[in-house]
């Protein structure tokens, strides 16, 4: 085991991945020389050379355009997309062409393909260095969506993601790249897509939740737990698949949800597990469903008060979990 | 294509006679399949066709300029010529047609004519004019970095030229060199809308100047000039010296599809004159006029096509259709993930 930051399990995931496999390679803005704007990829065009780290031209629909040709060919493109809120521009490609190459060829062509990008607040990135993206995809059959937030999940996460026979969206909350650092297994590992982790086991109320979200879940949890309330926390990790077992036996053993994450509430994440909780466990809850998210306002503003008011913090979670626990 | 009182004695660099009547062979198979689509639409068998009428010879051509079973098409919607010059079968395309489970394309999900034929190199393509331009250009890229000898031909409307995405696949394919060919079939018409309505200059090929690639113009209704432009910018493509642009100008003799009515924006006279420019006869003529076909080898040829379309469209139209069973397969490897 070594202790990373989820920056480095990211860049060692791709590092390796690269050096094992000689389909997978990286195109993207500020790859190449510059060795991307959070110097994941530095060094990379040293050791892999101009045809496998592509500085592409500053066009987003071609980059991930390019990379779905490159997987129709055989190769194993990670697309990388410099921000989370750049990606709009490509999503014709996502959602309209990656995710449904496989279903309309009916399996004769297919796309594994992987698109990075850091998204997700918390370091005064204003309107479009901020935002969450995983809403506007998730609803999209055909794609899978990574949502890792431990330094292990990232590596684990983003191996399986290369090695996957299909599209993967891995959303990397930038605030994590350094702030989150963890133990990592050595040598060949991988973390499937799709499962739960319960980053932390409780009794009382199950706190459902991803990216960024799981380390303030953590920090509220700890607060609470001196008061007497024992917290469950759900990290999803993938938003699609989503582990619905997890959910499910989770809520079974706490009978209270809250739901956490940092995109805006309406239409989030938070509505599907909600939805699932209640279609099939509504029996089980002894308190409403609670949703602790952003506001829905179009995105944190730049000043440092907007930013603080937008994103949930352990001090609002913390209050969330005593007024679902006193229910 | 030069008048019929100057025949050249010597046949194109890179066509046999064979060939040639093999293009022509294509061109009327194409023209009974569009009609069989049609017809069929009409008697409420099919729900939708779109023709390829006006664009049988830039297909012939173009498909005869690659090495088949080596370079790849990543085509349109109204490929049909180019299809079934580049391997796909008549009954394939009926199938397609008729929307059969055993449609190898897509199972009968997508429109007719959205060809997926990996054994043959042509490249899965949705509906979303120019999206797939820029797969032409990844797939030509991925041949590029493992050294393999294989060209990709991306092929579009004019129309295409406006989006966002297609500027993007040519500047792209432009900045790395890739081994591709684009080539711009002008009709002249996007649905309803003309030429002048989509681009400021005259020509599509005046694009290329702003990718820094050759762009070259040729009569898209006449397969032997198509064939040789084509053909050169393959073979340039091949050496590494980088990507063309080619507007082959055609027209569209119909509607755009059964569900369109170009009486609603062209004028009779417009619709009546297009006639004049039908590639069929014009190539008829060029064979005739150097002995490489006469009026009893045409009449057996069309006997032999029309065979072959009544054949696949009898065959397809008794096969299964998908079931309700067959709309959860394909979503992911691992099935039809939560």
């Amino acid at each position: 085991m070594a202790v990373k930051t989820v920056l480095e399990g990211v860049r060692d995931a791709i590092h390796d991945e690269m050096k094992r496999d000689p389909r997978v390679f990286i195109m993207g803005e500020d790859v190449g020389p510059r060795g991307n704007v959070f110097l994941i990829t530095k060094g990379f065009l040293d050791e892999f050379g101009r045809d496998r780290v592509i500085d592409t031209p500053l066009a987003e629909a071609s980059i991930v355009g390019v990379a779905i040709g490159a997987a129709m060919a055989g190769m194993r493109p990670i697309a990388e997309i410099q921000f989370a809120d750049f990606i709009y521009p490509a999503y014709n490609q996502i959602v309209g062409e990656a995710a449904k190459i496989r279903y309309r060829s009916a399996g004769g062509n297919t796309c594994p393909l992987v698109i990075r990008t850091p998204y997700g607040g918390g370091v005064r990135g204003a309107l479009s260095h901020s935002v969450s993206v995983e809403a506007l995809f998730y609803h999209v059959p055909g794609l899978k969506i990574c949502v890792p937030s431990t330094p292990a999940d990232a590596q684990g996460m983003l191996t399986s993601a290369i090695r996957d026979e299909d599209p993967v969206l891995f959303l990397e909350h930038k605030r994590t790249y350094r702030l989150i650092k963890g133990e990592v297994p050595d040598g060949d590992f991988t973390v499937p897509i799709g499962e739960a982790d319960v980053a932390r086991p409780g009794k009382d109320l199950s706190v459902i939740t991803y990216g960024l979200m799981r380390h303030f879940a953590l920090e509220a949890a700890e607060k609470v737990a001196a008061e007497g309330i024992d917290a469950e926390i759900i990290d999803l990790r993938s938003v699609r698949p989503m582990d619905r077992t997890a959910i499910l036996q989770s809520v079974g053993k706490t009978h209270r949800a809250l739901i956490l994450h940092e995109d805006n509430k309406f239409g989030g994440i938070g509505a599907e597990v909600a939805a699932i909780i209640a279609e099939e466990a509504l029996f089980e809850l002894d308190a409403p469903i609670r949703r602790v998210c952003g506001p829905n306002v179009p995105a944190m503003g730049y000043a440092k008060e907007y930013e603080e008011a937008f994103m949930p913090n352990p001090e609002r979670i913390a209050a969330a979990m005593r007024d679902l626990a006193a229910f | 294509m030069k008048s019929e009182s100057k025949v050249r004695a010597s046949l194109p660099e890179g066509l046999t006679e064979e060939t040639l009547r093999d293009m022509y062979y294509r061109m009327i198979l194409t023209r009974l399949c569009d009609d069989r689509a049609f017809a069929l639409n009409r008697q409420g068998k099919i729900p939708f066709a779109a023709t390829c009428q006006g664009h049988e010879a830039v297909q012939v051509g173009a498909a005869f300029a690659l090495k088949r079973g080596t370079d790849w098409v990543v085509p349109y919607y109204r490929d049909t010529a180019l299809a079934l010059s580049y391997g796909v079968t008549p009954r394939e395309q009926l199938m397609c047609l008729f929307a059969r489970r055993g449609d190898i394309f897509s199972s009968g999900r997508q429109f007719p004519n959205h060809y997926s034929v990996p054994d043959r190199r042509i490249a899965s393509i949705s509906s979303i004019i120019a999206a797939h331009v820029t797969h032409g250009v990844g797939m030509a890229l991925a041949f590029a970095m493992r050294k393999e000898p294989i060209v990709t031909l991306i092929t579009f409307g004019e129309g295409s030229t406006s989006e966002g995405e297609w500027h993007e696949a040519l500047n792209f394919a432009g900045v790395h060199k890739v081994p591709a060919v684009f080539l711009c079939e002008n009709n002249e018409f996007a649905i309803s809308v003309p030429q002048k309505l989509q681009m400021a200059v005259a020509n599509v090929a005046d694009r290329a100047a702003g990718y820094g690639l050759p762009g070259v113009i040729c009569d898209g209704t006449d397969p032997v000039a198509t064939y040789l432009v084509v053909h050169e910018a393959v073979e340039r493509a091949r050496k590494g010296e980088g990507p063309t642009l080619i507007e082959a100008k055609c027209y569209r003799a119909m509607s755009h599809t059964s569900d369109d009515n170009q009486a609603t924006y062209r004028t009779a006279q417009e619709i009546e004159a297009l006639k004049a420019r039908d590639p069929i006869p014009r190539f008829e003529g060029w064979l005739k006029a150097r002995g490489l076909i006469d009026d009893e080898t045409i009449a057996s040829l069309r006997k032999r096509a029309q065979a072959e379309v009544d054949e696949a469209t009898d065959w397809a139209e008794q096969q299964p259709s998908p079931t309700e069973e067959d709309l959860f397969t394909h979503v992911y490897a691992a099935g039809p993930l939560s």
